[in-house]
């Protein structure tokens, strides 16, 4: 089975690790990963920011690399949602365009949705080894409906209890450029988050998003807790990768 | 009503240190978010019933035009004038008019959200006239001279101290904080002026077509009394709330109480079809209903024309975490949450309210709760967009978006400016990995911290291993 992966602009730059933690997954399922070189970013950023064009580009750029394979994955609900719900609506012009959008869009999953709906993955031990708390992010929520996949995979790793926190499907104040336009109201709703993902007794917070997951450390951090570890649920999935230099 | 939509960032700072503020949104926030989960338990095909009503008010839309004329010849047939406001000053100049010709004096008001667009009760004042507010939360805030917060729970950002505190300071009694008691008072105070008035003026939570009639959806005897007890009866409400059939009421109005408070059904569901006839006991002598555009009709035939299903249930106000957090006053007018969010810069201006579009993370629990499925996030982002293509929003902001795009769209700059960024910002960062403080990116680090890059590119250290 021939896999695209995308990586995310997000994960490229920030948590690289989390992209080889979602290769490995794949590879060790028997899918062919392959990562475009010229891919970049999905276009939220500046599609919910207004400017629609960023969309249109980039959905464009993501069919010119991506449309050859069998399957696309990304370790994010977010970007799977711009590009599953956002990109053929795009083209209202072009019905030819939308068509292949469309078909190369259903052929596209967020990571644990893919493992768990497309491959039904049976995970080795990644070795983890902690109490986890996760943390539903929107769009992979509301756009994918994405809920049990990344905690019936969590609960494959003998390693790591799950521990609902209260509240885990309230957003916890990213949204992309909110985070900086807005940010009082952004830090606001990340303090909750933490109070809640802590009040839970988990010694870790998993998500499947990295921008909510870096919103989350980020006020953790300022809040003085420097122990709580907060990861993708790639990382908890595939075990620690090694350091990245 | 004083619209200070455009200070909403300071507003927000302002709500967010507002320690009674937080500890009331706190207390009530999750009160009605429980209880619309409860009770649509008891209905087992909400979707159906979502789609259904979605339909029916699309369908009242398209034909806005046909089906308000129809509503206007059957209200008429029924004994009841109708006027018509183009404008929010057009409502004031209507009801003084009304008013003044039967020598009005004195008038009650149930709710009415409308009213406050126009900032009626000034008017009125303004005019020589007192209006007097009979909601129990609307009655609050006329005491404690404050516009509502929410649109079914006026006084949602008070507690009960703080409204003890009030009356007791207004109405000259003793400091009572027993719920009861003090809905006792409030009635004791309101009873005379119920008895009293010249004029009652309501709202309107839907117009029916066919019949010609206003309905009104309360929890609070004040309605019955606003609409039945003075000799002229005033209904306020907007151009879009008409509904072609009591059929079509009656499938709405299962998802708007279940939305709104959690209710099967409330407590009052008032009817009003004319003037009293002879042979009635009660009812008004006049009946009037003075039908608001005020900008509504702009939005026909646009995107946003889905903002006008809206039946006001609040649910996507209770449901928005921005919303609980800074509560409704933040947004600057009449109408808060997400639903105002839309409606606000449509009314008044996206100029006049540019940063409400953008006071979303578009986390889309609005959407989901909505009984009418208006697609709340999509309409903020075709304000966004709106903003965007007419240069309102930041230079700044603008060109950040310009120059993302048009690295994104070459991978090898895309490449070579990540793998740059992700140096700076490593070497900023301290020994903990944090950015503490980053320029360009204050809004963020005001508050959080920022995670550095961890290593470098993923697609450097891909490449490195691959060759």
């Amino acid at each position: 089975m021939k896999v695209g992966l995308f990586v995310t602009c997000l994960v490229d730059m920030m948590r690289p690790r989390i992209g080889f933690a979602a290769l490995k997954l794949l590879e060790q399922a028997g899918c062919t990963v392959v990562v475009p070189q010229q891919q970049t970013c999905c276009g939220q950023p500046g599609f919910n920011s207004g400017d629609r064009e960023s969309g249109r580009a980039m959905a464009r750029r993501f069919l010119k690399e991506f449309e050859g394979f069998e399957y696309v994955v990304a370790p994010s609900g977010s970007c799977t949602g711009m590009i599953r719900c956002h990109y053929a609506e795009l083209f209202p012009e072009d019905p030819a365009l939308q068509a292949r959008l469309d078909a190369l869009s259903s052929r596209t999953y967020e990571l644990t949705q893919f493992l768990t709906d497309v491959l039904q993955v049976k995970l080795a031990d990644s070795g983890f080894s902690g109490t986890c708390t996760y943390h539903d992010s929107c769009s992979g929520l509301r756009e994918l409906g994405v809920k049990q996949q990344p905690r019936s995979l969590i609960a494959q790793i003998p390693g790591a209890q799950l521990h609902e926190m209260d509240k885990p499907e309230v957003c916890c104040g990213f949204g992309g450029t909110f985070s900086v336009k807005l940010g009082d109201i952004a830090t606001r709703m990340a303090d909750n988050k933490c109070q809640d993902a802590l009040a839970s007794g988990a010694d870790t917070i998993v998500g499947g998003d990295l921008g909510c997951l870096l919103n989350i450390e980020g006020c953790l951090r300022r809040l003085g807790d420097p122990r709580t570890r907060v990861l993708h649920v790639a990382e908890v999935l595939a075990g620690p990768e090694p350091e990245e230099g | 009503m004083l619209l200070t939509s455009s200070s909403f960032k300071r507003n927000v700072r302002r709500k967010l240190a507002d320690p009674s503020l937080q500890r009331n949104m706190k207390r009530f926030g999750g009160r009605f978010v429980e209880a619309r989960a409860a009770v649509m338990t008891e209905v087992d095909n909400l979707e159906e019933i979502r789609i259904a009503a979605a339909a029916i008010r699309d369908r009242s839309l398209a034909n806005l035009d046909s089906y308000l004329m129809e509503f206007e010849a059957q209200a008429q047939a029924r004994g009841t004038q109708v006027h018509w406001a183009e404008t929010a000053q057009d409502v004031n100049r209507i009801l003084i008019g009304i008013a003044r010709a039967n020598g009005v004096r004195k008038i009650v008001k149930s709710k009415s959200m409308v009213s406050e667009e126009s900032g009626l009760n000034d008017a009125v004042a303004a005019a020589g006239m007192q209006a007097i507010e009979t909601d129990l939360g609307e009655y609050i805030l006329q005491l404690a001279e404050e516009p509502p917060s929410h649109i079914i729970a006026p006084a949602i950002h008070k507690s009960v101290e703080e409204v003890a505190e009030l009356f007791s300071e207004k109405h000259h009694t003793p400091r009572q904080t027993d719920i009861p008691a003090l809905c006792r008072e409030a009635r004791e105070q309101l009873r005379p002026h119920f008895l009293s008035a010249d004029m009652g003026v309501s709202g309107g939570n839907f117009l029916i077509a066919e019949t010609g009639s206003v309905v009104i959806v309360t929890n609070e005897g004040n309605g019955r009394m606003v609409t039945t007890l003075p000799r002229i009866h005033v209904a306020i409400t907007g151009i879009e709330k008409v509904l072609p059939t009591l059929n079509d009421f009656s499938t709405v109005v299962r998802l708007l109480t279940r939305s709104a408070t959690g209710q099967s059904i409330t407590n009052y569901v008032s009817m009003l079809t004319g003037p009293r006839r002879d042979g009635d006991r009660d009812g008004p002598e006049q009946s009037h209903i003075i039908l608001v555009d005020s900008g509504r009709s702009r939005l026909l035939g646009t995107e946003l024309q889905q903002a006008l299903r809206c039946i006001r249930c609040g649910a996507c106000m209770n449901h928005c975490p921005v919303y609980q957090n800074i509560g409704g006053h933040a947004y600057g007018w009449v109408y808060p949450g997400p639903i105002g969010a839309v409606l606000t810069p449509s009314y008044v201006g996206l100029e006049n309210a540019l940063d409400l579009p953008q006071a979303s993370t578009l986390c889309g629990a609005c959407q989901v709760v909505c009984p009418v499925k208006i697609p709340l996030p999509e309409l903020m982002r075709v304000l966004r967009e709106k903003s965007f293509r007419q240069g309102l929003r930041p230079w700044h902001e603008r060109w950040s978006i310009l120059l993302w795009r048009s690295a994104a769209e070459r991978p090898w700059l895309y490449a070579w400016a990540t793998r740059l960024a992700v140096r700076v910002l490593r070497r900023l960062a301290g020994k903990d990995r944090l950015l503490h403080r980053l320029p360009g990116l204050d809004g963020w680090t005001e508050g959080r911290d920022m995670p550095a890059p961890s290593s470098r590119t993923f697609r450097d250290l891909y490449r490195k291993r691959h060759s």
